[in-house]
């Protein structure tokens, strides 16, 4: 059913023609276009993106007026904050901005969507520092391809006093780990978030590198 | 077809939005690729880690297609995870293979000591001896191994002291001549199994990285030398 919503975007345009003998659409270029952009998206297929594009036709004053204007502002305005790495609509992202996270804290992530996680549990309240990836031996990605020469100029010009490394637990994120805890040196704090058991985890469906990191890790009770 | 077999992940690279294509160095079939379906969810990326023991089935429907892995963990090696210097030296192992093993070629005898190789980096604190005579072992199942039993221009077994950096044999104290200053050392390292220091490790380690950067290299298509096993000598130097 169309929407009945009366900014439903037509402006009293005719209808689109009705679909011919043979049962296919006429003029429907730009909706193929569209549902062909939508399918590259991560976790939609052809098949998903009709259904999302018929969804947002459907709904066009509610949802597809509003998401086309979102998504035209976000194509114009996105960057890289020049400081962190982040992503944001101005040359330092509000993290950066803010006065009040420079408090001698650098979490260290991979990637954004890292920095999104860490934010989203509201727990630091420091900076942060994007690397762009990991050290890779075998795909020869060295630290001149990540931003950790970045990260040693900010750990003194900001007087940074801890570097809380939110790596991967994985070869390629620990090995990345070593070596930025090497060029810090001993000048600044290096700590790592804990590897273990996860909150709600059960220790018969645990790997057993998970259960081997755990009981390396213990502490006192 | 298919198979069954057990391995040593060494690589792996994503493939499409929620596959990987791994290379496993596996026991009775060398180093195989395969895809695996679904490997970038969180079940597998557990598993999938370089230095990982594998249990692996491949099926294809020619022998010549990249084929399909399904894998089960035998054993992790997480316990590397916070060990600075055997994480390198894992590195170092699984980029050293990825490198120079041919394809689909077996080599159960280099696949042994490989697997000794990496249980030794979690239960002893002499394994990086144990990683010189690896690297040895690989130079000879790449067919540059190195001869260090009697002199190779006197035959003598005693008072050997350098190795040709040509052919990788032996050379006694005497016989070296005019070229004693190109000759490489003969570490005591590369022909005893303990008792061995830093130094003669180093100097050890210098020999195989000669060979392993000017002879087999250029074998390979004159890429250069992974750069993790730099790091872990580097790394090692600075014990």
């Amino acid at each position: 059913m169309i929407d009945e919503d009366p900014d439903n975007g037509t402006g009293g345009a005719p209808a689109s023609p009705e679909p011919d003998r043979m049962g296919a659409a006429t003029d429907t270029g730009a909706i193929d276009a569209l549902i062909d952009l939508m399918a590259r998206l991560p976790g939609l297929g052809p098949r998903s993106a009709r259904r999302a594009v018929l969804h947002l036709v459907k709904h066009r004053g509610r949802q597809l007026a509003p998401l086309a204007e979102a998504m035209r502002t976000v194509a114009d305005t996105a960057r890289e904050c020049l400081n962190c790495g982040n992503i944001g609509t101005a040359d330092l992202c509000p993290i950066c901005q803010n006065n009040a996270r420079a408090n001698g804290q650098i979490c260290v992530v991979g990637d954004v969507a890292d920095l999104w996680a860490m934010e989203r549990s509201g727990v630091f309240k420091g900076r942060y520092h994007v690397l762009g990836g990991t050290l890779s031996a075998l795909d020869d990605i060295g630290p001149e391809e990540l931003r950790i020469p970045k990260l040693l100029d900010r750990v003194v010009s900001e007087h940074v006093s801890e570097v809380v490394l939110a790596l991967n637990a994985t070869v390629d994120g620990q090995t990345t780990a070593f070596y930025i805890a090497e060029q810090l040196g001993e000048g600044v704090e290096v700590t790592s978030l804990a590897q273990g058991v996860p909150i709600g985890g059960e220790l018969d469906y645990l790997d057993d590198g998970t259960i081997t990191a755990a009981l390396k890790a213990r502490r006192k009770f | 077809m298919d198979w069954r077999d057990r391995g040593t992940l060494l690589s792996l690279r994503k493939h499409g939005e929620s596959s990987v294509i791994i290379q496993v160095f596996t026991e009775g079939h060398g180093l195989h690729a395969g895809v695996v379906r679904g490997g970038t969810g969180r079940r597998l990326t557990t598993i999938l880690q370089p230095g990982a023991q594998l249990e692996v089935v491949w099926r294809a429907r020619l022998d010549q297609h990249i084929g399909a892995y399904t894998v089960e963990p035998l054993q992790s090696r997480a316990g590397l995870l916070s060990d600075r210097l055997a994480l390198s030296g894992l590195n170092a192992v699984c980029a050293l293979l990825a490198f120079c093993l041919p394809e689909r070629a077996p080599m159960p005898g280099l696949y042994t000591l490989t697997q000794a190789l990496l249980a030794a980096m979690e239960d002893s604190d002499d394994w990086p001896l144990d990683y010189l005579h690896w690297e040895m072992a690989l130079l000879e199942q790449m067919g540059f191994g190195l001869d260090l039993t009697r002199c190779t221009v006197s035959g003598r077994t005693e008072g050997l002291t350098y190795v040709s950096p040509r052919t990788g044999k032996a050379v006694h104290a005497e016989a070296a001549g005019e070229w004693i200053d190109r000759m490489l050392p003969l570490s005591p390292a590369l022909v005893r199994s303990e008792g061995v220091g830093l130094s003669d490790l180093l100097a050890g380690l210098a020999t195989t990285g000669h060979f392993l950067a000017n002879r087999l290299a250029p074998e390979l298509g004159d890429r250069p030398l992974p750069k993790a096993r730099q790091r872990l000598v580097d790394l090692l130097a600075r014990e």
